[in-house]
């Protein structure tokens, strides 16, 4: 039996008076994927930044990758891969400086970045500043620091936003299913994003309206959430 | 720790190098305000102590638009957090900015005191006055770099980040002010350069010591949510 990655119970996370995360509770083995849906605001970007050791939680328990978080914060930092709505990128920096910037901070080589930014398509600009590159461009440069150090769990925010299909392709094999990490992905698509999960999870207002297998989970009851 | 400190140190100059963003607006606003001192002051030349105010106080302006500067480009596009999901000391921030802060500031000396030394110090300062100016001002950006990081800091988390950082900083650089304005006085003086004052230069290195100890404990503290 897989060990759990994930298991929340009763989390709830507030900002201010505002309950972002309530009662949130689900458990996720390794190497699975769980797709989280939910209107704009719903706490999806909440529940990663959580997950992520970016957000405390204020009530409820939370283990990630066999740790409790926050107290134990510390030891899985590193084996997370982020890739949010932000980059996480200077912009003023070149694609080839940032991804060495996060490979020293991970202790990874130099030779794994030359690997992704060849794997990304992205060799030919690697020596220009960020800001000149199209949104698809920093989306893949983003997805090349989220995997640089090899992580045991992705959260993924839309990993696949702003990116054509031939992007879509290259970066699929790195943060897609046939990755073999455990995943959490947010989406939108009740169809795309239910290719390759194992649970699905609908957030709002913070809520979890609905959990159960993403194989027994119809388009209507993730339209309902959008409703 | 080491490895990280070296990354984000190499990080910061690189940026700078890039965007020209910090130095050249503290060498702009440092001589800018040397041409303020000399019309408002109404003086060709100043010596002693108001010669050490005048060149305190325009360095410590000057800083502050560092100061101000210093996070920003992490708290764009979320660097912070690129660098929260490291496996590093936090601490190793706090070291990293501190040490190009000082390194800012001490190009800043480089521009600001010649100019300093052109526009309104009579007498000119000789090679011993040289390296009293020196020692003075290492220890007062040793003190501006740490409490200044530890704000800027702070005041990045904030939406009035203009306005903390001086309303909150500049109270806590007192001490550096009066200290390197006291050890500068008899630097500056009329009749040439005496001796430098160790009671305030010792003052200047515990403020160091004191904030650095004190930023080291907190620093973690304050990047968390």
């Amino acid at each position: 039996m897989a060990a759990r990655a994930i298991e929340l119970q009763g989390l709830t996370r507030r900002f201010g008076d505002r309950e972002a995360l309530s009662e949130v509770s689900l458990a996720l083995d390794e190497g699975q994927t769980l797709v989280v849906f939910g209107p704009n605001g719903a706490g999806k970007t909440t529940l990663l930044r959580v997950l992520a050791t970016l957000l405390r939680p204020h009530r409820g328990r939370v283990r990630v990758l066999g740790r409790e978080l926050p107290r134990e914060g510390w030891a899985v930092r590193g084996r997370i891969g982020l890739l949010g709505h932000a980059s996480l990128l200077y912009r003023d920096l070149t694609a080839r400086e940032n991804l060495r910037f996060h490979a020293r901070l991970h202790g990874v080589g130099d030779d794994r970045v030359d690997e992704l930014l060849g794997v990304l398509g992205l060799g030919g600009r690697a020596d220009d500043p960020v800001h000149t590159y199209s949104r698809g461009m920093v989306q893949r440069t983003a997805v090349a620091r989220a995997v640089l150090h090899d992580p045991p769990l992705l959260l993924l925010d839309e990993p696949t936003a702003n990116l054509d299909p031939q992007a879509t392709e290259l970066v699929e094999h790195l943060v897609g299913p046939s990755s073999g990490r455990t995943r959490v992905v947010t989406s939108h698509d009740p169809v795309g994003g239910l290719r390759g999960a194992d649970l699905a999870l609908g957030l709002r207002a913070g809520r979890a309206e609905l959990l159960a297998p993403a194989a027994e989970i119809g388009r209507e009851a993730i339209g309902a959430l959008y409703a | 720790m080491t490895r990280a400190v070296g990354a984000l140190l190499r990080k910061e100059l690189a940026l700078e190098r890039r965007t020209f963003q910090v130095v050249p607006a503290m060498a702009l606003f440092s001589l800018t305000t040397l041409i303020v001192f000399h019309f408002a002051l109404q003086q060709d030349d100043v010596e002693g102590r108001l010669a050490a105010g005048v060149l305190t106080v325009t360095l410590l302006f000057s800083a502050i638009l560092g100061i101000n500067r210093l996070f920003v480009a992490d708290h764009e596009e979320g660097g912070f957090d690129g660098f929260l999901l490291a496996p590093v000391d936090r601490t190793a921030m706090l070291v990293a900015k501190a040490l190009a802060l000082a390194g800012y500031l001490l190009v800043l000396e480089v521009v600001a005191v010649p100019a300093f030394g052109l526009m309104l110090l009579e007498p000119a300062l000789t090679g011993g006055a040289v390296l009293k100016t020196v020692v003075v001002l290492g220890l007062a950006d040793a003190g501006i770099a740490i409490v200044g990081t530890l704000v800027g800091a702070i005041a990045i988390q904030t939406r009035a980040l203009d306005l903390i950082v001086p309303l909150v900083g500049l109270p806590l650089l007192l001490p550096v002010v009066i200290g390197t304005a006291k050890a500068l006085a008899p630097v500056f003086a009329a009749s040439g350069a005496e001796a430098l004052p160790a009671k305030w230069l010792v003052i200047l290195g515990l403020y160091d010591l004191v904030f650095g100890l004190l930023s080291y404990a907190v620093f973690d503290y304050l990047l968390e949510d």
